[in-house]
């Protein structure tokens, strides 16, 4: 026998299922009634500081469909790369938000501030990006990925550099479609399957 | 500045794997590369913070809350009730619980429900809350019913709550389901099978608590829910000098 180790195991994922809007976006399905205010529903306030920015994108199954039934949350600090309640973050930037594939188009929108560079413990500085979390029926743990942007030096992130198929690195990059416009699109199985992460 | 240490990794053998066939949906929803694993960053140990101000007084009461009090859903009052901890065990305060579910009857409030059970007009099955000083929370609601779902030839699922979670860190964002004591229905769905081992799938089946239950009101039935810790901050790696 040995000493005890005083740890707990975290609790098993199980899948949201179709009707997650119910709980987290209940307006989506037409049960905005339920709650005076909504969580969520922009990452950020009127005056927000830095580029406005709006990536739109697809959530494809491994048969190539639009999945019309995934809800989506983003995370990311502000301008500046300061998460909220950090000294100094931009108090019109919460960098929560949901919002969830469209269930006739298959097709989202998050409108939000591009992010800032965030440093690494070690020193060394991660691209900007935003990080995301995906739920729907048929995902048995919320899927970790990140949207970077073509149009920042990406050539340094640390997080990129591990990715082994160089061509791989592609998939997390929003391409630029215009003035402040990014498409991203999210592929779960097949060719150009997502880097989907374990952080 | 005080640093809390990375996440301590995901044990990723104790949740479900990505595909099972039993629950056929998976099939074409599952990424069928490895996933790419690397220490947290500040991306992850953050998170979204909720206040009190953003909720309101009834929206952990799933009995009332659709009507704003006006008219109590039917169902068997219960309340669900527990604490949110991390893996050293420490309650995790003032975080977003939330929960949504089917009616007493198995029906959810959602466009894309079309069972024959009725919808309750007093019931929309979504409720949300707060933890306290020492991780708690609590809910009141109805039982929800059993319902059949399009998989296999003649799949049910158990009674059921989802639960969504967020800690305090994005990278801690879990979203599981709470099972009933003594519900038949477990051993079959293939949902809950997609745990693997007993011994976890057991973690989400709340026991009966007849101390905290109410007479004549309520039955209560406990559900902790365990979010990752953190790893101990002796010996990071910094730069030198910092």
């Amino acid at each position: 026998m040995v000493q005890k180790l005083e740890m707990l195991q975290e609790t098993p994922s199980q899948t949201a299922g179709p009707y997650v809007h119910i709980g987290l976006m209940p307006s989506y399905t037409g049960n905005g009634q339920i709650f005076a205010q909504e969580l969520g529903e922009s990452p950020i306030a009127d005056g927000a500081q830095g580029e406005i920015i709006e990536i739109t994108g697809s959530i494809y199954d491994g048969t190539g469909w639009a999945m019309r039934d995934a809800l989506i949350e983003s995370w990311q600090p502000d301008a500046q790369g300061r998460f909220a309640g950090q000294d100094g973050a931009d108090p019109n930037l919460s960098g929560f938000c949901r919002f969830a594939a469209d269930a006739e188009s298959g097709e989202f929108t998050l409108r939000t501030v591009k992010p800032g560079p965030v440093a690494l413990r070690d020193g060394r500085v991660q691209a900007p990006h935003i990080s995301l979390w995906i739920v729907a029926r048929g995902i048995n743990l919320g899927l970790q990925t990140r949207i970077y942007f073509e149009d920042e030096d990406n050539s340094a992130d640390p997080l990129l550099a591990r990715i082994e198929q160089r061509p791989r690195v592609e998939t997390l990059i929003a391409k630029k479609t215009g003035a402040g416009q990014y498409r991203f699109d999210i592929r779960l199985q097949g060719d150009g399957e997502t880097v989907f992460l374990d952080i | 500045m005080l640093d809390d240490g990375p996440l301590i990794p995901r044990n990723l053998a104790l949740h479900p794997a990505p595909y099972d066939p039993g629950y056929k949906t998976t099939l074409a929803r599952s990424p069928a590369l490895p996933l790419l694993s690397m220490d947290s960053s500040a991306s992850e140990e953050t998170g979204p913070r909720f206040g009190h101000g953003s909720l309101g007084a009834l929206d952990n009461n799933l009995i009332l809350n659709w009507t704003r009090g006006k008219s109590p859903a039917i169902g068997e009052r219960i309340v669900m009730h527990g604490r949110v901890l991390d893996e050293r065990g420490r309650g995790v305060p003032h975080t977003l619980v939330e929960v949504w579910q089917a009616n007493a009857g198995g029906r959810y409030r959602h466009k894309k429900d079309g069972y024959l059970a009725p919808l309750d007009p007093n019931f929309g099955g979504a409720g949300r809350t707060i933890t306290d000083e020492a991780g708690r929370y609590q809910f009141l609601t109805i039982r929800p019913g059993a319902y059949p779902w399009p998989n296999r030839g003649n799949d049910w699922r158990p009674m059921h709550i989802h639960v969504s979670v967020f800690g305090h860190s994005f990278g801690q964002r879990l979203i599981t389901q709470m099972y009933f004591e003594g519900d038949p229905l477990i051993p079959l769905c293939p949902i809950a099978a997609t745990i693997k081992d007993r011994a976890q799938l057991d973690r989400l089946v709340a026991p009966l608590d007849m101390a905290n239950s109410k007479p004549l009101d309520y039955l209560a039935y406990k559900f902790d829910i365990v979010l990752r810790g953190r790893r101990q901050s002796m010996f990071e790696n910094k730069p030198e000098g910092m």
